[in-house]
């Protein structure tokens, strides 16, 4: 059964690990936005031992590439993007201490083996709901890579930010195990 | 010979972009607050409610309904007894589009192919406009515009089959579509199928057939019946809402066939997120 959780970034290992696929959180805090470019830029600092633009520790990654904003808000409509573009990045930032990513669409083994192996989470937010998920955005700042454009790496502030646990730390697959559960033959 | 104004042109694109935006067409409003009541998984039906709350917010305080607001797709139709005044159609048709895509604070989102390169500075914002024109009787111009969306179209296949593969051969592609794709292209879908011609035809009627509105019916009987069978198949696949699993995969499958090759079965089958951004005007 679905469980709702209300939960504040950075997440503990305990937070996470209490996660089931199909659970219902509500997060609120500081989210990084970073999709296939900036990703790229992290994995290489990591390698070469260098200092990375924002903690990793317990840190949340939105991947989104938001339209830009209207005068006086602080960001535009912000729904999340297909998350395969990341699989081969995301394992790196999970070793170090990554414990969410928010995007849409399958994950691949290295990644769901990644989260269980090391604590963290995959979650989905609704592709297509960029007013409604903009809206629960309340700052926005560009902290690394402004030459990237919307695919900088953006420090954001969000309030109850809905997301649904897809992949959890033991291994499970909502994509897999609701398409089972509905799947006529 | 009837003169459309330039600039009148470049108007009524404006219009059909920053309209479609934020306001979902009633159609897909409907078909989407139907499958709510449908739906059996509740997680499924939660992100129903999220997409109806979205297109409400969109709407009433004018957001763009989905941060990709796709590459400008046109079908136009140019009445013979008509000429455009004071420029090119095709130079209006992408004014208009570079304008009402920036100044409606909608996302630039042409690239180079390789590069990846964004060509808002080089081209123009959003830039070039994918235009399909064609010719017909009268003196009017009809414009129809659809904001194309990456996810739904990255899982878009065409194909020509062996004629021997017949309607089962159709049905097969259009489900091995549809399930491979999962949940990437944001269910619920509609699902355009374009069926003989050659093999360009095939892909651009699979994407003219999303322009119908859902829930109309086929004008050909051997088409309507077999857009019912293949929507009850892909409705079985259990990929749901989003992909979290569900019963409402697709909202409607519409087919839009032509004559073809003795040799040939084409099949096209372009698909379409619930964001189904249409609009269509007749000058």
């Amino acid at each position: 059964m679905s469980q709702t959780y209300n939960l504040t970034t950075p997440l503990s290992e305990a937070d996470v690990k209490q996660l089931k696929a199909g659970d219902i959180v509500n997060l609120t805090g500081v989210l990084y936005t970073a999709r296939d470019a900036a990703h790229k830029r992290i994995v290489d600092l990591i390698a070469e031992g260098k200092d990375l633009p924002f903690d990793l520790n317990g840190a949340v990654v939105y991947f989104v590439g938001p339209t830009p904003p209207k005068p006086g808000e602080p960001i535009g409509s912000a729904g999340p993007t297909t998350s395969y573009r990341m699989d081969s990045y995301s394992p790196t930032l999970i070793q170090h201490g990554l414990r969410g990513m928010i995007g849409k669409g399958k994950r691949n083994e290295a990644v769901k083996e990644a989260c269980k192996k090391d604590g963290a989470v995959y979650f989905g937010a609704t592709g297509g709901a960029g007013a409604l998920l903009g809206k629960r955005i309340k700052s926005s700042e560009v902290i690394a890579y402004p030459e990237l454009g919307p695919e900088a790496i953006r420090k954001i502030e969000v309030e109850n930010f809905p997301v649904t646990v897809i992949n959890d730390t033991f291994g499970a697959d909502l994509y897999q195990q609701g398409r089972e559960q509905y799947e006529v033959k | 010979m009837r003169e459309i104004e330039f600039d009148e042109v470049v108007k009524a694109v404006k219009n059909l972009i920053s309209y479609s935006g934020s306001n979902l067409p009633q159609d897909s409003v409907d078909a989407i607050k139907k499958a709510m009541e449908e739906e059996k998984s509740p997680v499924a039906q939660e992100v129903l409610r999220q997409i109806l709350e979205n297109a409400d917010i969109a709407s009433s305080e004018s957001r763009p309904l989905c941060q990709d607001t796709g590459l400008a797709v046109f079908f136009v139709k140019v009445g013979e007894d008509m000429k455009i005044k004071g420029g090119l159609l095709r130079d209006a048709i992408n004014k208009g589009t570079a304008e009402a895509y920036e100044e409606s604070y909608l996302r630039a989102s042409t690239c180079h192919p390789f590069t990846r390169a964004n060509l808002k500075e080089t081209e123009g914002y959003n830039l070039p406009a994918i235009i399909h024109f064609d010719l017909v009787a009268g003196d009017k111009l009809d414009i129809e515009y659809a904001a194309k969306g990456g996810g739904s179209e990255n899982v878009s296949r065409a194909t020509v089959l062996p004629p021997a593969a017949g309607k089962e051969g159709v049905i097969q592609f259009v489900k091995d579509t549809v399930s491979n794709g999962g949940g990437n292209p944001c269910p619920p879908l509609t699902v355009g199928v374009g069926i003989g011609g050659t093999f360009e035809r095939a892909a651009i009627s699979s994407k003219h057939a999303l322009f119908r509105d859902i829930g109309s019916v086929n004008s050909d009987p051997e088409m309507a019946e077999l857009e019912g069978v293949i929507l009850e198949e892909l409705n079985r696949l259990g990929i749901g809402a989003m992909g979290m699993g569900g019963t409402k995969t697709v909202l409607g499958v519409h087919i839009e066939s032509n004559p073809c090759h003795i040799a040939s079965l084409p099949v096209s089958v372009n698909i379409q997120c619930h964001s189904s951004r249409h609009s269509h005007i007749t000058i």
